[in-house]
C-alpha cells in the first residue's frame, strides 16, 4: 500500500487583517525623525487609510499561517498543464536580492548600471540561441504581455509595408490569451481547427489565408502536448500570402535544444520565464514574457534597446519604427535575473536533457494512464498529456471531481477543461524535475481514485475533505460579488 | 544537475514502460528538417559558487553597492523595506504557488489578494481594486481602454505631467487601434493647464497623475468636476501612493479609476520591474474591470473562504471580447504591498508620509536658501523641480564624481525645462545626506 503524502495535520485559523490588531500598534520600525515639521496645505490632507495596526509578531504569524493553506511547488507535485510547474533553484533568490540589483534605479547613467545592463544583453543573446531567432526585447512582463508586443510588431510590419491587415488565426489547440492579444491589436481572431490527429492540417490553413489575414498564432507543442509537424509548410503557406508567423512559446520546456523555431519559419516567439526557465510563478506573477524575432522584424522591438560597445552597455532609444514602449521601464529584471542564473547553471547539454526528462515524464504518466483515463488522441506527446473524464463520467463522476479527489491524495490537480478542444479535459505536465517515484505515487493516486470512482463516488463528490476550506460555492460568490472587506 | 533527479536506471526503466529505446526516440514524431542538429552555443555550465561569485561580481557594479545617495526618484522609490516582507513574501508556499486555480489549494494566496484589494480599495478611496496589473504604465493603458468601453468614445485626453515614459506606453496600447489621444498642457504651478477643454466634447477620459510628474499635488476634485461635466471618466494615475498616507484619496475627490505603480509599497526598485499596477474603480464599473479578482465565498461546511471571481470578463472564458488580456500578473508584489501595508499600519502609514514630506521640505528650503530656484510653488510631495544655477551639467556631473545623483534632468522629456532637475526624497536619505547635496551645489 502506497504511503501518500496528502494528510491532516494541525490547521491553524487566521482571521481577516482587520479583524486583528489595536489602534497604536506598529510592525515597522519608522526612521529618525532628524528635520523639523514644514507647514502643508490642511485643506490637501485626509484623513489617512483605515488600515489596521499591528505589531511586527502579528503580522509574521499572520501571513506564515495564511502561507500553510497554500500549495507550491516545493510542497508537492504541482502537474498545471501549459503551466511548466518545475523547481525554482534557490540560489537564484538570493542572487535576484543582491543589493545592487535590489536597490538599483533604473533611470541612472548608464556606467552606474552596466551589471544590470550586461545581464540583460547577455540574457537576449542567451535566449536567441536557444530559440533561433535574431533578437530579443526583454520588456513584456508575462506571457499575454509578450503575446501583445508579438501581435503590435507584426502589426507595424504590415503597416510599414504600406497594407494593413484585419484578421489573425488562432487554431483551437493555442493558448487562452491568444484571441485576447490580438484583439488588442485591433485583429479579428479567425479559428482553424485541428485534425483528428489534434493538430494542424496545412490545407486547413490555406484555405483560410489570405492577403486581408496578418498571419497565425500557433502554439507548439501546442495545448494538447503535440507537436506541430507541419509547422514548416504552414510557415510558408502563411509567408507565400505576406503573413507572419507568431510562435507562442509557453510550452518550450518540450523542446530546448530539439527545435529552435526560428530555424523553422517562426517570425517572432515569446517565452514564459516563468515557465521554461525556472523563475517562481508568486501565486500568479510576475513573470516576464521576452519577445524574440528574426531580423526583418528587429527594428519593430520596443525601445530601448541594449547595445554593446567594447564591452560598455548603454541603452537605445533610437528606433523609428519601433512599436513603442510596452513597459515603464524595461521590464521585470527582478525575473531576469533568475532566469539568466538558471541558464547559466545548466548550460547546453542540461537544457536538453531538461526538455528530453520533462517529454519522458510525460510519456510515462501517458504510458501509466491510459487504461485508466480516456486519452484524448493517442499520439506520441511532448511535455504534457492530456486525458478525459469520459471513462469515469458513466460512475456520475466528472474531471472537477477527479481533480479535487487528488487533492486529499496530497497532489495539486493537473489544468482541468482547458484545452476547449477535449471534453472535461485533464491535462498533465510533470516537468522535468519530479523523480520517477513522485511520478509512480502520482499514478497510483489516480488509479485510486478511478478505483473510488466505481466503488464510492461519493467520496470524489465530496472532496476535497482534508484542505482548510472543502468546496466553495463559485456561483453565489459571482451573484452577490464581495471584494473588499 | 541537482535539479534533475533521473537516474540513468531510472531512464532505462521508464523508456521500457514507454516501449522506446533511447531519450531520442521521445522526440520522433518531430520531423527531421524541423530538428536542430547540434549543439546549442551557450556558456559551460556553472557551479553554484561560479554562479554565486559572477551575479555578485555584476551585483557590485551598480550604483547601488557604490555608496552612491541617489535623489532621483520618477517613478522608481527608494523607500525601507521592512524584513518582514522579504521574509514573508519569500515562503516558498506563496512564491513557487500558480495562478490560485484550485481554491481549496491556494487560500494563503487568495485571502492574502482579498485583503491586498481591501487595502489598495482604502488606500485609493475607492470601492474596488483588482489584484494587480503589471506597473503603473500598463494599468494606465488599460484604464484608458476601460474607459474608452465603457463611454463608447474613442478619444482620451491625457496630462503632460503624467510621467513620459507612462504616457509613451499609453501610445503603444492605443495608436494601433486608431484611438485618438490629445494631452493637455501646464501651467506656471506645474499643475495640469486644462483651459482648453471646452474644445472637446467627446472624450472618453482625461488622465492626471497626482502628485504628478514634477511632485506637485494636482487639484483633483476640481479636475474630476470638470471632467464628470464632460461626460467622461476622471482617471487619477501615481507613482508615489505613499503620498495617501495623508492626502486626500483619489476616490474621496472623484476619481473613477485610479491607477498606478505600487512600487513604493514595499518593493525593490530591481532595475524598474517588477513592480505593480494598482488599479480601483467604483462597483458600478466591476464588470468592465481589467485583471483578476478575489472574492469572498462559503464553502460546502459554511466556512468563509475565498475564490476567484467575475472571470466571465477575462480572456480564458472571453476570448477576443474580455476586458484584458491579462492572465499571469503580479500576484507577490501585490502581497508585498499588502505586508508592508499592514506592516505600516494607518498610523504608521500617516506618520512615514508626513516624514517624507518634511524631509523634502527640508531640502527644498535649504537649496532655495542658496540660490536655488524652485519654479513651481504649489504644494509638492517627495519631489520637487529645482533649477541650479548656471552651468548646472558641470555641476551635476561634478556631484556624480562625489557619489551624489543631484536628481533626474528633464530636459530630454520636457525641452523647456533644460537646466532642470527633477529632485527625489523618501526616509532613506539623512539631514547629512541632504546636506552633503546643497553643500556640492553650493561649491
Amino acid at each position: 500500500m502506497t504511503d501518500f503524502s496528502g494528510t491532516t495535520g494541525l490547521i491553524f485559523n487566521e482571521p481577516l487583517l482587520w479583524e486583528k490588531g489595536r489602534k497604536g500598534r506598529t510592525g515597522m520600525s519608522l526612521p529618525r525623525r532628524d528635520v523639523g515639521t514644514y507647514a502643508l496645505d490642511e485643506s490637501l490632507c485626509g484623513d489617512g487609510p483605515d488600515f489596521p495596526d499591528l505589531s511586527e509578531p502579528e503580522v509574521a504569524r499572520h501571513y506564515v499561517r495564511l502561507s500553510q493553506w497554500n500549495f507550491g511547488v516545493d510542497s508537492g507535485l504541482y502537474p498545471l498543464g501549459s503551466c511548466t510547474m518545475k523547481y525554482n533553484p534557490k540560489l537564484n533568490e538570493k542572487m535576484a536580492s543582491l543589493q545592487g540589483f535590489t536597490g538599483a534605479h533604473p533611470l541612472l547613467p548608464a556606467e552606474l548600471s552596466q551589471g544590470a545592463l550586461r545581464l540583460m544583453f547577455e540574457l537576449e543573446r542567451l535566449l536567441a540561441e536557444i530559440t533561433g531567432m535574431d533578437a530579443v526585447s526583454l520588456q513584456p512582463a508575462a506571457g499575454a504581455h509578450g503575446e501583445l508586443a508579438g501581435m503590435l510588431i507584426i502589426h507595424a510590419y504590415h503597416k510599414s509595408n504600406g497594407a494593413a491587415r484585419s484578421k489573425i488565426i488562432v487554431p483551437d489547440t493555442a493558448h487562452g490569451t491568444n484571441p485576447a492579444s490580438a484583439a488588442l491589436c485591433g485583429y479579428k481572431p479567425v479559428a482553424v481547427k485541428s485534425n483528428e490527429q489534434g493538430v494542424l492540417s496545412p490545407e486547413a490553413v490555406a484555405e483560410i489565408m489570405d492577403s486581408e489575414t496578418a498571419g497565425i498564432m500557433i502554439t507548439n507543442p501546442n495545448t494538447l502536448g503535440l507537436f506541430e509537424r507541419s509547422i514548416r509548410e504552414i510557415a510558408e503557406i502563411v509567408h507565400k500570402k505576406g503573413g507572419l508567423v507568431y510562435g507562442d512559446g509557453a510550452n518550450m520546456n518540450a523542446v530546448m535544444g530539439i527545435v529552435r523555431m526560428g530555424d523553422i519559419g517562426v517570425d517572432v516567439q515569446h517565452l514564459n520565464l516563468h515557465k521554461t526557465f525556472s523563475t517562481p510563478h508568486g501565486g500568479g506573477g510576475p513573470g516576464a514574457g521576452p519577445v524574440c524575432v528574426k531580423k526583418n522584424l528587429e527594428k519593430f522591438l520596443p525601445v530601448p534597446r541594449i547595445i554593446e560597445n567594447h564591452g560598455a552597455y548603454s541603452l537605445s532609444y533610437d528606433s523609428a519604427e519601433s512599436i513603442g514602449k510596452i513597459h515603464a521601464f524595461y521590464g521585470n529584471f527582478g525575473v531576469m535575473i533568475k532566469a539568466y542564473g538558471y541558464i547559466l547553471s545548466m548550460g547546453a547539454e542540461s537544457l536538453k536533457k531538461a526538455s528530453q526528462l520533462a517529454v519522458l515524464n510525460a510519456n510515462y504518466i501517458k504510458a501509466k494512464l491510459k487504461d485508466v483515463f480516456h486519452l484524448a488522441y493517442d499520439q506520441p506527446c511532448m511535455h504534457e498529456c492530456v486525458f478525459s473524464d469520459k471513462l469515469q463520467k458513466q460512475n456520475g463522476v466528472t474531471t472537477l471531481d477527479i481533480a479535487k479527489r487528488l487533492i486529499d491524495y496530497g497532489f495539486h490537480p493537473p489544468t482541468v477543461y482547458f484545452p476547449l478542444v477535449v471534453s472535461g479535459s485533464i491535462m498533465i505536465e510533470p516537468t522535468e524535475t519530479e523523480s520517477k517515484e513522485d511520478i509512480d505515487q502520482f499514478v497510483e493516486a489516480c488509479k485510486a481514485v478511478v478505483a473510488e470512482a466505481k466503488e464510492n463516488p461519493e467520496l470524489l463528490h465530496a472532496a476535497p475533505t482534508r484542505t482548510k476550506v472543502r468546496r466553495l460555492d463559485e456561483t453565489n460568490a459571482t451573484r452577490h460579488p464581495c471584494l473588499t472587506g | 544537475m541537482r535539479f534533475l533527479p533521473h537516474t540513468d536506471e531510472d531512464i532505462a526503466s521508464m523508456l521500457q514502460t514507454i516501449g522506446l529505446a533511447g531519450l531520442d526516440d521521445l522526440f520522433a514524431v518531430i520531423p527531421g528538417p524541423c530538428r536542430f542538429q547540434g549543439k546549442l552555443n551557450l556558456p559551460e555550465p556553472m557551479t553554484e559558487w561560479e554562479l554565486r561569485e559572477h551575479m555578485t561580481r555584476l551585483s557590485d557594479s551598480m550604483a547601488a553597492s557604490r555608496g552612491y545617495k541617489v535623489f532621483m526618484g520618477a517613478g522608481s522609490y527608494e523607500h525601507h523595506i521592512p524584513e518582514t516582507v522579504t521574509y514573508l513574501t519569500g515562503r516558498s508556499e506563496f512564491s513557487t504557488a500558480y495562478t490560485p486555480y484550485q481554491p481549496e489549494l491556494s487560500q494563503g494566496t487568495l485571502q492574502a489578494i482579498y485583503e491586498y484589494q481591501t487595502l489598495v480599495a482604502r488606500l485609493l478611496g475607492m470601492e474596488v481594486a483588482n489584484a494587480s496589473l503589471y506597473d503603473g504604465a500598463s494599468a494606465l493603458a488599460e484604464a484608458l481602454l476601460m474607459a474608452i468601453r465603457i463611454t463608447r468614445r474613442k478619444k482620451v485626453a491625457i496630462s503632460r505631467l503624467i510621467n513620459p515614459l507612462y504616457r509613451q506606453v499609453v501610445r503603444t496600447y492605443l495608436e494601433p487601434t486608431g484611438y485618438e489621444i490629445i494631452e493637455f498642457g501646464y501651467d506656471t504651478h506645474g499643475l495640469t493647464d486644462l483651459s482648453t477643454l471646452d474644445a472637446h466634447n467627446d472624450l472618453a477620459a482625461i488622465a492626471v497623475q497626482s502628485p504628478n510628474f514634477l511632485g506637485v499635488v494636482e487639484p483633483l476634485e476640481s479636475i474630476a468636476r470638470k471632467t464628470h461635466e464632460k461626460k467622461a471618466l476622471a482617471v487619477v494615475a501615481f507613482t508615489e501612493p505613499l503620498a495617501y498616507g495623508i492626502l486626500k484619496s483619489p476616490g474621496k475627490l472623484g476619481a473613477d479609476i485610479a491607477c498606478g505603480e505600487g512600487q513604493s509599497l514595499g518593493i525593490p526598485q530591481w532595475f524598474g520591474g517588477p513592480g505593480l499596477g494598482m488599479f480601483a474603480t467604483r462597483m458600478s464599473h466591476v464588470r468592465n474591470m481589467p485583471g483578476r479578482l478575489v472574492g469572498q465565498a462559503v464553502d460546502a461546511g459554511g466556512k468563509r473562504g475565498f475564490v476567484l471571481t467575475l472571470a466571465t470578463r477575462e480572456q480564458h472564458i472571453r476570448r477576443e471580447k474580455a476586458t484584458s488580456n491579462i492572465c499571469t500578473n503580479h500576484s507577490l508584489c501585490a502581497l508585498a504591498s499588502a505586508v508592508y501595508m499592514a506592516s505600516l499600519g494607518g498610523s504608521g502609514i500617516r506618520s512615514l508620509a508626513r516624514l517624507n514630506y518634511d524631509k523634502c521640505e527640508y531640502l527644498k528650503a535649504e537649496l532655495k536658501k542658496i540660490g536655488c530656484k524652485i519654479p513651481f510653488a504649489a504644494p509638492t510631495f517627495n519631489e520637487f523641480v529645482v533649477e541650479y544655477p548656471a552651468g548646472a551639467k558641470t555641476l551635476y556631473a561634478d556631484l556624480l564624481k562625489k557619489n551624489i545623483v543631484a536628481g533626474l534632468p528633464l530636459a530630454a522629456h520636457f525641452p523647456e525645462l533644460e537646466g532642470h532637475y527633477l529632485l527625489c526624497v523618501t526616509e532613506t536619505k539623512t539631514k547629512d545626506d541632504m546636506d552633503a547635496l546643497v553643500k556640492g551645489v553650493r561649491q
